[in-house]
């Protein structure tokens, strides 16, 4: 076991546990946020940098801080560690120009895309990111490209975060695609636009943190807020069956798995339940599914107002004042 | 004449065969070693020498080859890095190409002291040519029982490979080089692990420079208290400098640590001056990820001392007053070079070649090449110096691999140290665009 005190806080972890994991285990709003890093998929992580933490101590026995900030997803916990998040100002400017870096080529096409109310960006640039822009030269665009009959690629708004390419690994069993390219350049494909053709193919639509990979029988049918979670399940004999099931009236509109608060999936679910079973009679509801996080359904989550710090309430007070290290634009 | 270590034998005609070569003196390190000598002796050899790393980094060799893990019934390797891609470096190229012996010579040695049965070299995809060098060399060497089973009847085996890359630049970080050697996509990995604990097969891993390797021979047959006394301080021995840019006299050079800038640059036995009789501008010491230098800070440091060719003196002042010695590309700048054309020009190789994994280094490296882009072809505004310098930091430090410092420090000291041509360039867009067109505003404050 490892003590670690996170932000102030101390928890006891089992070695070899992650910090942002302690992090979970502590909870609430000192969790650092993760774009790429996905617990159920091997080998994901420390690619999207928004969960760089500042370790002021790097253990008991070797107290010294490490020299950067590091990805708090794929740094292990020593004990005695003493990790600052939300209470470090370099922390905080640090994650701002992440986002503002993860944004500068993202189209911003939230009106129209159909991840809009359960974006993990979306989500994000509300929470750590600024409300002005600095950056005025072309985006990087790409054509929408279709992988089979039931995914569609939209690589504008692709992120490269890497949890498909892990998840058609090691879900789908048979490597289906992966990144092409390099720098801003690179791009998931399926090489000479093959088709995504596997039982398990569906789930990279769950692990996608943004409308990159979007189910086509769901594609424009509804905004995601005005649809009801409900939670059920059916006899499958490929996969698990646990479901959410996103309604509006009795109409499914679509099938997910089920996430967790932190938007990772519980169980991978197979392609006959995800887009096939679209009757209420396929399934046996177990109730309303309540959604934590990363939707606009669950509400007050866009209440406060938008402004420049991030929305930590029980924050420390260096935190929540401007920050001073900012750059002009920052702190309007 | 300085002691050559490196390239003492370099212009005898057929040294690339293993005949000459070893007329030469060659492989006595190995019989030395392999007969002789226990592989900690040879580690040990090592760190008393306080040779370091000459791939950029300048970490001490012996403490690397310390470091590395020992666990029983795993296999270790030495890889060579012979993936040189900085723009201005093109030593190890020349070595490789006339002397593949001395390298193979001292991978066998090195790996005889790190424990490894099997060794990579990792040559750079637009090499070919001198894989087909290292090739010829390595079978001689086969032949010769130098290589193979039980090495010069010492009972110790060593297989040793040529692997060639495709010719991404991100392939010449460690990390990303063992992923392209396992045949995958060159990212680089996060660390820890690092590659002395698991590296390549998830193996204990060695990767050093192809310079590094070359030089171990010298000291297995030299001693290590012997290579320590060349040099000046903490930076020992020699170094082959690629000198490049405005000089008369561009090439390969090896000096002993320790030669002051000012003799580098105007003494006929290395550049040779300016070319054309032209005044000095600026300076990259290092290759093109370190900080450029203007013509006053190059030759003299701060406190006013002379700078001297070695790790120490280069980095003097850090980076508001100071660069790095890198991998030894010394790129010299005339009067006449524009600072910002030529950052734009390294930005641009910085965006071409971000492997696209992180995402400070792959939107960053694109942004900061769009805006020096505008700025050079006088679309530029005032505030965009700013902005750079603030995309600049936001990249640095926040990145997988060093590619991102790599590509934010070159932009950063450029404005550091020319922000008045930048600004001209912004203010006088005309004037500035015009062909043949630069900014002379600083240069009554050099002295040559």
């Amino acid at each position: 076991m490892a003590k670690i005190t996170f932000d102030g806080i101390e928890v006891e972890v089992e070695d070899g546990t992650t910090i942002l994991q302690a992090a979970r285990k502590i909870g609430g709003n000192v969790v650092p946020p993760a774009m790429c890093f996905y617990t159920p998929l091997k080998g994901s992580g420390g690619k999207c940098r928004v969960c760089l933490v500042k370790v002021t101590q790097g253990s008991t026995k070797d107290p010294r801080p490490m020299p950067k900030l590091v990805a708090s997803c794929i740094t292990q916990v020593q004990d005695g560690m003493v990790v600052e998040n939300t209470t470090n100002e370099d922390v905080l400017n640090a994650r701002k120009s992440i986002v503002e870096m993860l944004l500068i080529n993202h189209p911003l096409d939230c009106p129209i895309c159909d991840q809009a109310g359960e974006c993990s960006l979306q989500d994000l640039s509300y929470e750590h990111g600024v409300s002005s822009q600095r950056y005025e030269e072309e985006r990087r665009t790409f054509n929408r490209v279709d992988l089979g009959p039931y995914i569609q690629l939209h690589m504008t708004r692709c992120i490269l975060c890497y949890r498909c390419v892990y998840t058609a690994d090691q879900v789908a069993e048979k490597r289906v695609h992966g990144v092409l390219g390099r720098g801003d350049a690179a791009e998931i494909g399926t090489y000479i636009e093959n088709m995504v053709d596997h039982e398990m193919s569906g789930n990279v639509i769950d692990v996608c943190p943004v409308g990159a990979l979007t189910d086509k029988t769901w594609r424009f049918k509804n905004r995601v807020w005005f649809t009801k979670p409900l939670d059920a399940h059916r006899d499958c004999p490929t996969c698990s069956g646990k479901v959410t099931l996103w309604n509006r009236g009795d109409q499914v509109l679509r099938v997910t798995a089920r996430k967790d608060k932190y938007n990772e999936v519980e169980e991978f679910i197979c392609n006959t339940c995800r887009f096939d079973k679209k009757e209420m009679s396929d399934w046996t509801i177990e109730g309303p599914r309540h959604i934590d996080r990363g939707s606009v359904i669950s509400a007050n989550h866009y209440e406060l107002p938008v402004v420049n710090v991030p929305i930590v309430p029980n924050l420390p007070r260096s935190a929540k004042k401007d920050l001073p290290n900012a750059p002009e634009q920052w702190n309007p | 004449m300085g002691l050559k270590i490196l390239t003492e034998h370099i212009n005898v005609p057929g040294i690339e065969t293993l005949e000459v070569y070893r007329k030469h003196g060659g492989y006595k390190s190995v019989e030395k070693a392999v007969k002789t000598m226990t592989p900690e002796e040879v580690v040990e050899e090592v760190k008393t020498s306080g040779l370091r790393g000459r791939g950029g980094a300048g970490f001490p060799t012996g403490m690397k080859w310390s470091f590395l893990a020992k666990p029983e019934g795993v296999p270790r390797y030495l890889v060579c890095n012979a993936d040189e891609s900085e723009p201005g470096t093109f030593k190890d190229r020349w070595f490789m190409e006339r002397n593949p012996h001395a390298l193979i010579e001292g991978m066998i040695t090195s790996s005889y002291a790190l424990g490894a049965n099997t060794s990579y070299i990792y040559i750079r995809g637009e090499l070919m040519f001198i894989l087909r060098i290292l090739e010829k060399a390595i079978a001689e060497a086969y032949a010769a029982g130098l290589l193979g089973k039980n090495i010069l009847g010492s009972g110790y085996d060593l297989d040793l490979h040529v692997a060639p890359g495709g010719g991404a630049y991100i392939c010449g970080e460690e990390t990303a080089l063992l992923e392209s050697l396992e045949g995958k996509r060159g990212n680089p990995r996060n660390k820890p692990p690092f590659p002395a604990v698991k590296g390549l097969f998830a193996s204990p891993t060695v990767v050093n420079n192809v310079e590094t390797i070359a030089s171990v021979p010298w000291i297995v047959n030299n001693t290590g208290a012997e290579y320590a006394k060349v040099g000046i301080g903490r930076s020992t021995g020699t170094k082959l400098i690629s000198a490049s840019g405005n000089i008369n006299n561009p090439g390969v050079f090896e000096i002993e640590l320790g030669v002051p800038v000012e003799e580098f640059i105007y003494s006929d036995e290395y550049c040779g001056g300016i070319w054309k009789g032209k005044q000095l501008k600026a300076v990259v010491p290092g290759g093109s990820s370190v900080p450029i230098l203007p013509a006053n800070l190059i030759l003299k440091t701060t406190a006013g001392e002379g700078r001297l060719m070695s790790y120490e003196s280069l980095s003097d002042g850090g980076f508001v007053s100071g660069s790095m010695m890198g991998s030894g590309a010394f790129i010299v700048f005339d009067e006449d070079q524009c600072i910002v054309r030529n950052t734009w020009n390294y930005s641009r190789f910085y965006h071409h070649e971000s492997c696209g994994q992180c995402s400070p280094c792959r939107e960053g490296t694109g942004w900061m090449e769009k805006v020096l882009h505008r700025i050079e072809y006088g679309h530029g505004h005032q505030q965009d110096i700013d902005l750079l310098v603030s995309v600049a930091k936001q990249i640095e430090g926040n990145t997988i691999c060093p590619l991102g410092d790599a590509a934010a420090w070159p932009v950063a000291a450029a404005i550091r140290h020319f922000r008045d041509e930048f600004e001209w360039h912004i203010k006088y867009p005309k004037e500035a665009t015009a062909p043949g067109a630069v900014y002379r505003g600083q240069l009554d404050s050099v002295t040559a």
